[in-house]
């Protein structure tokens, strides 16, 4: 593995932190890029005790079973994908977070019949919030974001927004009136799916900040 | 457009899925005792009733696992979603004509 290299988001060129709004509370929809996550792609079977017992020595948080749900200890988030299939995030960590994951995990699950794969740099992680910030993602994603639908806090989901591939999480509930989304998109399409959510929250009033 | 339950994620827009065409076309067990017209049939060519079809879906958008679905082509009703694998449940083949 190489010691360093230059690890630059997909969105490094729309100087984004050169453009954060002064009065962020006025707007109805907040958007900002939470900066080069870390992220371990899994798989393997929950229904193994030692699968979970693995995730949850390397990780100190267990894989959730139950569909589209998020299981997290405050620091790594694990994001149901599938029957067999998981995304441990952390945001905020520093750069060589992903690799010491990825190697915690391939320590603990030993011979199991398990994978580990190193993503983060595939993904881009644009933050919504703001009283809004649903009627934004509406705009261009079949999902049912109602909140009797989309089960608020720990609820994720797959879907596509505006036809590119995206995975959403709820992290703020929105009960105050200012639900919070982690949107993941891979990094091609990040240019494009900001440009765009820019556009989209035009109209309720769009503040950029740095979550 | 439909609205597909995937056996996983429940409820979802058809926009999320990819059709796999016609379920249950078994590969052959020895391809080089087929026969040209054997093998077309299996590459080729397909049922296109009007009334229920077995077919396979894929949960692209989501959590990408195939299943399979039971629907009628008339009404586009989803009458069964199964896994993978195993037989269709008993069902009406809708024939209309
Ligand atoms: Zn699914």
């Amino acid at each position: 593995m190489i010691d360093s290299y230059l690890r630059q988001s997909a969105l490094d060129h729309l100087g984004l932190a050169g453009r954060t709004s002064e009065e962020p509370e006025k707007a109805a929809v907040r958007l900002g890029e939470k900066l080069l996550p870390a992220a371990v792609n899994l798989r393997g079977d929950v229904a193994d005790p030692a699968f979970v017992a693995a995730l949850r020595e390397a990780l100190g948080v267990e894989p959730p079973s139950a569909p589209n749900t998020v299981a997290t200890n405050g620091e790594v988030a694990l994001l149901w994908l599938g029957p067999d299939e998981w995304l441990a995030l952390q945001h905020g960590a520093a750069p060589e977070a992903e690799a010491q994951m990825a190697a915690k995990l391939r320590d603990a699950l030993g011979d199991l019949h398990a994978a580990t794969t190193e993503v983060g740099e595939q993904y881009v992680c644009i933050h919504l919030a703001g009283p809004k910030a649903r009627e934004v993602i509406e705009k261009g994603c079949p999902l049912d974001l109602h909140p009797r639908a989309f089960g608020g806090v720990g609820h994720c989901a797959q879907s596509h927004l505006s036809k590119a591939t995206i995975l959403l999480h709820q992290v703020s509930p929105g009960e105050d009136g200012e639900p919070a989304f982690d949107l993941y998109t891979r990094r091609s399409f990040a240019d494009y799916l900001w440009r765009w959510l820019e556009d989209a929250a035009g109209e309720y009033g769009v503040a950029i900040v740095a979550p | 457009m439909l609205q597909i339950t995937c056996p996983h994620c429940g409820a979802r827009a058809e926009s999320e899925f990819h059709n796999g065409g016609e379920a249950h076309i078994e590969r052959p067990k020895d391809p080089a005792a087929l026969t040209d017209a054997e093998w077309a049939e299996f590459v080729f060519l397909r049922d296109n009733p009007k009334g229920l079809l077995l077919e396979r879906w894929n949960h692209t958008q989501g959590c990408r696992r195939w299943f399979n679905v039971a629907r009628d082509t008339v009404t586009y009703e989803i009458l069964a979603v199964y896994p993978m694998g195993s037989q269709p449940p008993a069902l009406d083949p809708r024939r209309y004509v």
